[in-house]
Protein backbone atom coordinates (compact mmCIF):
# COMPACT_ATOMS: atom_id res chain seq x y z
CA UNK A 1 0.00 0.00 0.00
CA UNK A 2 0.91 3.33 -0.59
CA UNK A 3 0.41 6.79 1.62
CA UNK A 4 -0.66 9.73 -0.05
CA UNK A 5 0.07 13.29 0.93
CA UNK A 6 -0.62 16.80 -0.21
CA UNK A 7 1.68 19.03 1.56
CA UNK A 8 0.44 23.22 2.30
CA UNK A 9 2.51 24.19 -0.74
CA UNK A 10 -0.26 23.47 -2.88
CA UNK A 11 -1.80 25.83 -4.84
CA UNK A 12 -5.07 24.40 -6.61
CA UNK A 13 -3.74 23.99 -9.76
CA UNK A 14 -6.16 21.24 -10.25
CA UNK A 15 -3.63 19.37 -12.22
CA UNK A 16 -4.08 16.39 -10.10
CA UNK A 17 -8.00 16.52 -9.55
CA UNK A 18 -7.80 16.35 -13.17
CA UNK A 19 -5.64 14.30 -13.90
CA UNK A 20 -6.21 11.17 -11.31
CA UNK A 21 -10.03 12.31 -10.11
CA UNK A 22 -10.27 8.65 -8.16
CA UNK A 23 -7.00 10.33 -5.92
CA UNK A 24 -7.41 13.84 -5.62
CA UNK A 25 -10.40 16.17 -5.11
CA UNK A 26 -10.36 19.74 -4.43
CA UNK A 27 -11.59 20.97 -1.26
CA UNK A 28 -14.31 23.83 -0.23
CA UNK A 29 -10.37 26.25 0.05
CA UNK A 30 -9.57 25.49 -3.44
CA UNK A 31 -6.45 23.31 -2.42
CA UNK A 32 -6.08 19.35 -3.06
CA UNK A 33 -6.40 16.61 -0.87
CA UNK A 34 -6.24 13.06 -1.25
CA UNK A 35 -9.60 11.25 -1.37
CA UNK A 36 -8.37 8.32 0.90
CA UNK A 37 -4.69 8.82 2.35
CA UNK A 38 -3.65 5.01 2.30
CA UNK A 39 -4.48 3.97 -1.23
CA UNK A 40 -3.29 0.64 -3.08
CA UNK A 41 -0.43 1.39 -5.88
CA UNK A 42 -2.05 3.23 -8.56
CA UNK A 43 0.21 4.93 -11.48
CA UNK A 44 -2.13 7.28 -11.86
CA UNK A 45 -1.13 8.97 -8.36
CA UNK A 46 2.73 8.54 -9.44
CA UNK A 47 1.01 10.79 -12.73
CA UNK A 48 -0.14 13.24 -10.93
CA UNK A 49 2.29 13.39 -8.45
CA UNK A 50 5.16 14.04 -11.49
CA UNK A 51 2.75 16.64 -12.65
CA UNK A 52 1.87 18.71 -9.61
CA UNK A 53 3.63 22.40 -10.54
CA UNK A 54 4.55 22.97 -7.10
CA UNK A 55 5.70 19.12 -5.81
CA UNK A 56 3.19 19.18 -3.70
CA UNK A 57 2.44 15.51 -3.51
CA UNK A 58 4.45 12.73 -1.79
CA UNK A 59 3.40 9.25 -2.30
CA UNK A 60 5.54 6.74 0.17
CA UNK A 61 5.78 3.01 0.68
CA UNK A 62 3.23 2.54 3.73
CA UNK A 63 4.92 -0.29 4.86
CA UNK A 64 8.61 1.69 4.86
CA UNK A 65 8.37 4.88 4.73
CA UNK A 66 10.36 5.25 1.79
CA UNK A 67 9.47 7.42 -1.30
CA UNK A 68 7.37 5.80 -4.13
CA UNK A 69 9.65 7.59 -7.62
CA UNK A 70 7.64 8.35 -11.30
CA UNK B 1 -30.31 47.75 -16.10
CA UNK B 2 -30.08 44.76 -18.06
CA UNK B 3 -33.07 43.06 -19.06
CA UNK B 4 -33.01 39.22 -18.14
CA UNK B 5 -31.47 37.62 -20.75
CA UNK B 6 -33.29 34.70 -21.43
CA UNK B 7 -34.30 34.72 -25.03
CA UNK B 8 -31.87 36.19 -27.57
CA UNK B 9 -29.65 33.62 -29.54
CA UNK B 10 -26.10 34.07 -28.48
CA UNK B 11 -23.99 33.67 -31.44
CA UNK B 12 -20.15 32.34 -30.70
CA UNK B 13 -17.64 33.73 -30.98
CA UNK B 14 -18.75 37.41 -29.20
CA UNK B 15 -18.47 40.60 -31.18
CA UNK B 16 -14.78 41.90 -29.66
CA UNK B 17 -14.57 44.07 -26.30
CA UNK B 18 -15.02 48.00 -26.93
CA UNK B 19 -11.99 47.75 -24.39
CA UNK B 20 -8.33 46.03 -24.52
CA UNK B 21 -8.54 46.50 -20.32
CA UNK B 22 -12.27 44.61 -20.14
CA UNK B 23 -14.06 41.71 -21.13
CA UNK B 24 -16.95 42.86 -23.48
CA UNK B 25 -20.43 43.53 -21.35
CA UNK B 26 -22.05 40.82 -22.79
CA UNK B 27 -20.17 38.46 -20.65
CA UNK B 28 -21.00 40.14 -16.94
CA UNK B 29 -24.57 39.75 -18.62
CA UNK B 30 -24.21 36.28 -19.50
CA UNK B 31 -22.73 35.18 -16.36
CA UNK B 32 -25.74 37.21 -14.40
CA UNK B 33 -28.11 35.65 -16.57
CA UNK B 34 -27.40 32.81 -18.50
CA UNK B 35 -24.34 31.40 -16.77
CA UNK B 36 -24.49 27.70 -18.82
CA UNK B 37 -25.73 29.85 -22.25
CA UNK B 38 -26.80 27.33 -25.35
CA UNK B 39 -24.58 29.61 -27.91
CA UNK B 40 -24.16 28.95 -31.64
CA UNK B 41 -21.02 28.78 -32.84
CA UNK B 42 -19.46 29.80 -36.48
CA UNK B 43 -20.90 26.78 -38.41
CA UNK B 44 -24.24 26.77 -37.35
CA UNK B 45 -24.06 24.49 -35.00
CA UNK B 46 -24.71 24.25 -31.33
CA UNK B 47 -22.27 25.08 -27.80
CA UNK B 48 -22.36 26.04 -24.59
CA UNK B 49 -20.70 28.79 -23.18
CA UNK B 50 -19.85 29.08 -19.24
CA UNK B 51 -19.03 32.08 -17.48
CA UNK B 52 -19.13 31.46 -13.81
CA UNK B 53 -16.01 31.21 -11.59
CA UNK B 54 -17.18 27.82 -10.32
CA UNK B 55 -18.82 26.41 -12.99
CA UNK B 56 -15.55 27.46 -15.35
CA UNK B 57 -13.38 25.91 -12.85
CA UNK B 58 -14.95 22.51 -13.05
CA UNK B 59 -15.33 22.27 -16.45
CA UNK B 60 -11.75 22.73 -16.42
CA UNK B 61 -10.52 20.23 -13.90
CA UNK B 62 -14.09 17.58 -14.25
CA UNK B 63 -12.70 14.47 -16.73
CA UNK B 64 -16.42 14.36 -17.98
CA UNK B 65 -15.33 17.70 -20.09
CA UNK B 66 -13.06 16.05 -22.41
CA UNK B 67 -10.23 17.68 -24.70
CA UNK B 68 -9.58 14.18 -26.29
CA UNK B 69 -12.91 14.10 -27.97
CA UNK B 70 -13.69 18.01 -28.36
CA UNK B 71 -9.51 17.84 -30.54
CA UNK B 72 -11.26 14.47 -32.21
CA UNK B 73 -14.42 16.48 -33.56
CA UNK B 74 -14.35 19.60 -35.81
CA UNK B 75 -15.07 21.94 -32.29
CA UNK B 76 -12.57 24.44 -33.76
CA UNK B 77 -10.99 25.25 -36.50
CA UNK B 78 -8.17 27.56 -34.97
CA UNK B 79 -3.96 27.00 -35.80
CA UNK B 80 -4.20 25.82 -31.66
CA UNK B 81 -6.58 23.58 -32.21
CA UNK B 82 -5.53 22.00 -35.28
CA UNK B 83 -1.96 21.81 -33.40
CA UNK B 84 -3.95 20.80 -30.00
CA UNK B 85 -4.94 17.56 -32.11
CA UNK B 86 -1.85 15.82 -32.25
CA UNK B 87 -0.25 17.08 -29.25
CA UNK B 88 -1.05 17.10 -25.48
CA UNK B 89 -3.43 19.57 -25.59
CA UNK B 90 -5.50 17.19 -27.40
CA UNK B 91 -5.58 14.50 -24.73
CA UNK B 92 -7.06 13.33 -21.58
CA UNK B 93 -5.63 11.23 -18.76
CA UNK B 94 -3.83 8.57 -19.16
CA UNK B 95 -2.60 9.43 -21.95
CA UNK B 96 -1.92 13.23 -21.50
CA UNK B 97 -0.05 12.01 -18.33
CA UNK B 98 2.03 9.51 -19.95
CA UNK B 99 3.43 13.26 -21.81
CA UNK B 100 2.76 15.90 -19.31
CA UNK B 101 5.41 14.06 -16.42
CA UNK B 102 8.23 13.51 -19.01
CA UNK B 103 8.25 17.62 -19.28
CA UNK B 104 6.37 18.79 -15.68
CA UNK B 105 9.42 18.12 -13.76
CA UNK B 106 11.04 20.97 -15.74
CA UNK B 107 8.82 23.53 -15.15
CA UNK B 108 8.10 23.12 -10.88
CA UNK B 109 8.34 26.12 -8.84
CA UNK B 110 11.99 24.91 -7.72
CA UNK B 111 13.21 24.65 -10.77
CA UNK B 112 12.20 27.64 -12.07
CA UNK B 113 13.72 29.32 -8.82
CA UNK B 114 17.14 27.95 -10.23
CA UNK B 115 16.65 29.64 -13.21
CA UNK B 116 15.55 33.21 -11.64
CA UNK B 117 19.13 34.65 -11.61
CA UNK B 118 19.61 34.23 -15.02
CA UNK B 119 16.77 35.70 -16.00
CA UNK B 120 17.44 38.73 -13.70
CA UNK B 121 20.47 39.03 -15.56
CA UNK B 122 19.10 39.14 -18.82
CA UNK B 123 16.62 41.54 -18.23
CA UNK B 124 19.49 44.21 -16.91
CA UNK B 125 21.27 43.10 -19.96
CA UNK B 126 18.12 43.65 -22.39
CA UNK B 127 16.91 46.76 -20.83
CA UNK B 128 20.52 48.35 -19.96
CA UNK B 129 20.77 47.85 -24.47
CA UNK B 130 17.44 49.66 -24.97
CA UNK B 131 17.72 52.41 -22.09
CA UNK B 132 20.94 53.52 -24.34
CA UNK B 133 18.69 53.94 -28.03
CA UNK B 134 17.22 56.52 -29.09
CA UNK B 135 13.78 57.37 -27.77
CA UNK B 136 10.79 56.05 -28.51
CA UNK B 137 11.95 52.17 -28.21
CA UNK B 138 9.92 49.77 -29.76
CA UNK B 139 9.74 47.54 -26.12
CA UNK B 140 8.61 44.40 -28.47
CA UNK B 141 11.88 43.94 -30.57
CA UNK B 142 14.14 44.83 -27.52
CA UNK B 143 12.70 43.48 -24.25
CA UNK B 144 9.23 41.58 -24.52
CA UNK B 145 10.12 39.38 -27.21
CA UNK B 146 13.62 38.58 -26.57
CA UNK B 147 13.62 37.50 -22.99
CA UNK B 148 10.92 34.58 -23.38
CA UNK B 149 12.32 33.50 -26.41
CA UNK B 150 15.78 33.19 -24.73
CA UNK B 151 14.58 31.60 -21.55
CA UNK B 152 12.26 28.72 -23.85
CA UNK B 153 14.96 28.39 -26.35
CA UNK B 154 17.73 27.80 -23.48
CA UNK B 155 15.51 25.68 -21.11
CA UNK B 156 14.58 23.43 -24.71
CA UNK B 157 18.36 23.49 -26.46
CA UNK B 158 16.77 25.37 -29.49
CA UNK B 159 19.47 27.38 -31.13
CA UNK B 160 17.81 31.89 -30.03
CA UNK B 161 19.48 32.93 -33.63
CA UNK B 162 16.97 30.62 -35.56
CA UNK B 163 13.88 32.76 -33.61
CA UNK B 164 13.51 34.44 -36.98
CA UNK B 165 12.63 30.96 -38.47
CA UNK B 166 10.53 30.02 -36.29
CA UNK B 167 8.49 33.25 -35.08
CA UNK B 168 6.71 33.93 -38.20
CA UNK B 169 5.61 29.96 -38.58
CA UNK B 170 4.45 30.31 -34.85
CA UNK B 171 2.25 33.27 -35.41
CA UNK B 172 0.36 31.56 -38.26
CA UNK B 173 -0.49 28.52 -36.21
CA UNK B 174 -1.87 31.41 -33.27
CA UNK B 175 -3.92 32.79 -35.79
CA UNK B 176 -7.77 32.78 -34.87
CA UNK B 177 -10.50 30.76 -36.75
CA UNK B 178 -10.58 32.38 -40.12
CA UNK B 179 -7.42 32.10 -40.98
CA UNK B 180 -6.51 29.69 -43.97
CA UNK B 181 -6.28 25.89 -43.23
CA UNK B 182 -3.52 25.24 -45.80
CA UNK B 183 -1.26 28.09 -44.52
CA UNK B 184 -1.39 26.76 -40.62
CA UNK B 185 -1.00 23.09 -42.12
CA UNK B 186 2.35 24.77 -44.01
CA UNK B 187 3.64 26.47 -41.25
CA UNK B 188 2.82 23.42 -38.49
CA UNK B 189 4.96 21.22 -41.17
CA UNK B 190 7.93 23.45 -41.37
CA UNK B 191 8.17 23.56 -37.56
CA UNK B 192 8.17 19.82 -37.93
CA UNK B 193 10.83 19.77 -40.22
CA UNK B 194 12.65 22.20 -38.38
CA UNK B 195 12.20 20.36 -35.10
CA UNK B 196 12.97 17.06 -36.97
CA UNK B 197 16.29 18.62 -37.92
CA UNK B 198 17.08 20.16 -34.70
CA UNK B 199 16.46 16.49 -32.84
CA UNK B 200 18.79 14.73 -35.12
CA UNK B 201 21.47 17.17 -34.30
CA UNK B 202 20.68 16.34 -30.63
CA UNK B 203 20.81 13.19 -31.02
CA UNK B 204 24.43 13.25 -32.54
CA UNK B 205 25.30 15.65 -29.79
CA UNK B 206 23.60 15.42 -26.38
CA UNK B 207 23.39 18.52 -24.10
CA UNK B 208 21.78 19.13 -20.47
CA UNK B 209 18.25 20.70 -21.85
CA UNK B 210 15.05 19.70 -22.12
CA UNK B 211 15.11 18.33 -25.81
CA UNK B 212 17.98 15.76 -25.08
CA UNK B 213 15.62 14.37 -22.10
CA UNK B 214 13.11 14.08 -24.34
CA UNK B 215 15.02 12.35 -26.73
CA UNK B 216 16.38 9.95 -23.82
CA UNK B 217 12.98 9.30 -22.93
CA UNK B 218 12.02 8.35 -26.50
CA UNK B 219 15.05 6.47 -27.26
CA UNK B 220 16.48 4.85 -23.67
CA UNK B 221 12.39 4.01 -22.53
CA UNK B 222 9.99 4.43 -25.20
CA UNK B 223 7.66 6.49 -23.41
CA UNK B 224 6.65 8.67 -26.29
CA UNK B 225 6.23 8.21 -30.12
CA UNK B 226 9.35 10.01 -32.80
CA UNK B 227 6.28 12.56 -33.87
CA UNK B 228 4.72 13.33 -30.10
CA UNK B 229 8.65 13.93 -29.12
CA UNK B 230 8.43 17.10 -32.21
CA UNK B 231 4.92 17.83 -31.61
CA UNK B 232 5.44 18.29 -27.77
CA UNK B 233 9.24 20.00 -28.58
CA UNK B 234 7.39 22.86 -30.81
CA UNK B 235 4.50 22.85 -28.85
CA UNK B 236 6.89 24.23 -25.83
CA UNK B 237 8.57 26.43 -28.05
CA UNK B 238 5.15 28.43 -29.18
CA UNK B 239 3.51 28.33 -25.57
CA UNK B 240 6.50 29.16 -24.34
CA UNK B 241 7.59 32.93 -25.74
CA UNK B 242 4.49 34.06 -27.65
CA UNK B 243 2.29 34.27 -24.65
CA UNK B 244 4.94 36.02 -22.23
CA UNK B 245 6.11 38.38 -24.79
CA UNK B 246 2.18 39.72 -25.28
CA UNK B 247 1.44 39.32 -21.78
CA UNK B 248 4.68 41.65 -20.85
CA UNK B 249 3.08 44.02 -23.31
CA UNK B 250 -0.53 43.59 -21.42
CA UNK B 251 1.11 44.37 -18.31
CA UNK B 252 2.59 47.06 -18.99
CA UNK B 253 -0.77 48.65 -21.16
CA UNK B 254 -2.82 48.05 -18.42
CA UNK B 255 -0.73 49.13 -15.39
CA UNK B 256 -0.37 53.13 -17.31
CA UNK B 257 -3.97 52.61 -17.98
CA UNK B 258 -4.72 52.82 -14.58
CA UNK B 259 -1.45 55.03 -13.01
CA UNK B 260 -2.33 55.06 -9.64
CA UNK B 261 -1.63 51.56 -9.53
CA UNK B 262 1.45 52.04 -11.46
CA UNK B 263 2.88 54.37 -9.02
CA UNK B 264 1.72 51.80 -6.04
CA UNK B 265 4.21 49.47 -8.28
CA UNK B 266 6.97 51.40 -8.55
CA UNK B 267 7.14 53.28 -4.66
CA UNK B 268 6.30 49.57 -3.42
CA UNK B 269 8.20 47.18 -5.51
CA UNK B 270 8.12 44.59 -2.75
CA UNK B 271 4.66 44.28 -4.19
CA UNK B 272 5.35 42.67 -7.70
CA UNK B 273 4.52 38.81 -6.78
CA UNK B 274 1.43 40.15 -5.85
CA UNK B 275 1.07 42.06 -8.47
CA UNK B 276 1.52 39.45 -11.38
CA UNK B 277 -1.62 37.59 -9.78
CA UNK B 278 -3.96 40.41 -9.75
CA UNK B 279 -2.30 41.33 -13.28
CA UNK B 280 -3.02 37.84 -14.29
CA UNK B 281 -6.49 37.69 -13.46
CA UNK B 282 -7.36 41.05 -14.44
CA UNK B 283 -5.39 41.76 -17.91
CA UNK B 284 -7.00 40.58 -21.36
CA UNK B 285 -4.44 38.85 -23.09
CA UNK B 286 -7.06 36.94 -25.31
CA UNK B 287 -10.54 37.58 -25.29
CA UNK B 288 -11.34 34.03 -26.84
CA UNK B 289 -12.44 30.72 -24.41
CA UNK B 290 -8.96 28.58 -24.60
CA UNK B 291 -9.75 25.23 -25.77
CA UNK B 292 -13.18 24.08 -26.12
CA UNK B 293 -14.41 20.66 -24.26
CA UNK B 294 -16.93 18.00 -25.52
CA UNK B 295 -18.97 16.17 -22.65
CA UNK B 296 -18.89 12.16 -22.06
CA UNK B 297 -21.99 12.49 -20.62
CA UNK B 298 -24.66 14.75 -19.97
CA UNK B 299 -23.50 16.95 -16.78
CA UNK B 300 -25.39 19.67 -14.87
CA UNK B 301 -23.55 22.87 -14.17
CA UNK B 302 -25.79 26.11 -12.28
CA UNK B 303 -29.17 24.07 -12.89
CA UNK B 304 -28.51 23.60 -16.21
CA UNK B 305 -28.23 19.84 -18.08
CA UNK B 306 -25.56 19.65 -20.35
CA UNK B 307 -26.10 17.26 -23.07
CA UNK B 308 -23.65 14.33 -23.48
CA UNK B 309 -21.60 15.03 -26.92
CA UNK B 310 -21.59 19.10 -26.23
CA UNK B 311 -19.35 21.57 -27.18
CA UNK B 312 -18.09 23.66 -24.19
CA UNK B 313 -16.54 26.53 -24.04
CA UNK B 314 -15.26 28.40 -20.66
CA UNK B 315 -14.67 32.04 -20.80
CA UNK B 316 -12.12 32.45 -18.09
CA UNK B 317 -12.32 36.50 -18.79
CA UNK B 318 -15.40 35.98 -17.22
CA UNK B 319 -14.73 34.17 -14.62
CA UNK B 320 -11.93 36.24 -13.66
CA UNK B 321 -14.30 39.08 -13.26
CA UNK B 322 -17.07 37.23 -11.07
CA UNK B 323 -18.02 38.95 -8.37
CA UNK B 324 -18.66 35.79 -6.07
CA UNK B 325 -15.09 35.30 -5.68
CA UNK B 326 -13.46 38.67 -6.37
CA UNK B 327 -14.98 41.85 -5.00
CA UNK B 328 -14.97 44.57 -6.85
CA UNK B 329 -13.70 42.78 -9.32
CA UNK B 330 -13.43 45.06 -12.46
CA UNK B 331 -10.77 47.10 -10.47
CA UNK B 332 -7.56 46.99 -10.87
CA UNK B 333 -6.25 46.45 -7.17
CA UNK B 334 -2.39 45.15 -6.67
CA UNK B 335 -2.80 44.88 -2.97
CA UNK B 336 -5.91 42.16 -3.76
CA UNK B 337 -5.08 38.78 -1.58
CA UNK B 338 -5.60 36.60 -4.43
CA UNK B 339 -5.42 32.49 -4.77
CA UNK B 340 -6.66 30.80 -7.46
CA UNK B 341 -7.39 32.64 -10.54
CA UNK B 342 -7.93 31.28 -13.73
CA UNK B 343 -5.24 33.24 -15.62
CA UNK B 344 -3.11 29.59 -16.16
CA UNK B 345 -6.57 28.01 -16.73
CA UNK B 346 -7.47 24.87 -14.64
CA UNK B 347 -7.11 21.14 -13.82
CA UNK B 348 -4.91 18.05 -15.92
CA UNK B 349 -3.96 21.28 -18.98
CA UNK B 350 -2.64 23.96 -16.40
CA UNK B 351 -0.27 25.96 -18.01
CA UNK B 352 2.85 23.97 -17.74
CA UNK B 353 5.06 26.86 -17.87
CA UNK B 354 2.69 28.81 -15.50
CA UNK B 355 5.37 28.70 -12.85
CA UNK B 356 7.99 29.87 -15.40
CA UNK B 357 5.55 32.42 -17.12
CA UNK B 358 4.80 34.06 -14.01
CA UNK B 359 8.90 34.66 -12.55
CA UNK B 360 9.48 35.86 -16.08
CA UNK B 361 6.54 38.47 -15.65
CA UNK B 362 8.11 39.56 -11.91
CA UNK B 363 11.59 39.63 -13.02
CA UNK B 364 10.09 41.73 -16.27
CA UNK B 365 8.06 44.09 -14.05
CA UNK B 366 11.24 44.74 -11.60
CA UNK B 367 13.26 45.27 -14.68
CA UNK B 368 11.19 47.59 -15.94
CA UNK B 369 10.44 49.77 -12.15
CA UNK B 370 14.16 50.17 -11.67
CA UNK B 371 15.91 50.49 -15.52
CA UNK B 372 12.88 52.82 -16.65
CA UNK B 373 11.66 55.16 -13.77
CA UNK B 374 8.66 57.27 -15.62
CA UNK B 375 7.97 54.19 -18.13
CA UNK B 376 4.78 55.90 -20.69
CA UNK B 377 3.92 54.12 -23.84
CA UNK B 378 5.14 56.85 -26.57
CA UNK B 379 1.84 56.32 -29.03
CA UNK B 380 -2.14 56.68 -27.87
CA UNK B 381 -4.48 53.87 -27.56
CA UNK B 382 -5.36 53.94 -30.71
CA UNK B 383 -2.59 53.52 -32.60
CA UNK B 384 -1.54 50.98 -31.16
CA UNK B 385 -1.30 48.07 -34.28
CA UNK B 386 -2.36 44.67 -32.86
CA UNK B 387 -1.62 41.86 -35.93
CA UNK B 388 -5.19 40.68 -37.10
CA UNK B 389 -6.83 37.07 -36.45
CA UNK B 390 -4.50 36.10 -33.26
CA UNK B 391 -5.35 33.94 -30.87
CA UNK B 392 -3.90 36.57 -28.06
CA UNK B 393 -3.40 40.54 -28.59
CA UNK B 394 -0.50 40.26 -29.91
CA UNK B 395 1.03 43.50 -30.72
CA UNK B 396 3.64 44.68 -34.02
CA UNK B 397 5.66 47.14 -32.26
CA UNK B 398 5.07 49.07 -28.58
CA UNK B 399 6.75 52.39 -28.92
CA UNK B 400 8.24 53.64 -25.35
CA UNK B 401 9.99 56.82 -24.16
CA UNK B 402 10.48 57.64 -20.35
Amino acid sequence: MWNVEVSSECIGSGVCAGTAPRHFALGPDGRSRPLASLVEPDDAVLGAAASCPVEAITVTDADTGAPVDD
Amino acid sequence: MTAPDDATSVTFPLPPAPSIYHPTPRLAELRANRPVAEVTLRDGSTGWLVTRYADVRQVLIDPRFSRAAAASSSASDTGLAMVATDSILGMDPPEHTRLRRLVAGAFTARRVEELRPKVAALVDALLTDLAAKPRPVDLVEHFSLPLPVRVICELLGVPPEDQHVFHAWSDTILSDAGADPAEIRAAMGNLAVYFGKLIADKRATPADDLMTALIAARDDQDRLTEKELVNLGFGLLIAGHETTANQINMFLLTLLHFPEEYERLAASPELVPRAVEELMRFVQLGEGSGLPRVTTEAVELSGVTIPAGAVVMTSMVAANRDESVFTDADRLDLTREITQHLGFGAGAHHCLGAQLARMELQEALRGLLRHLPGLRIAVPDTELRFKTGMIVRSLRTLPVTW
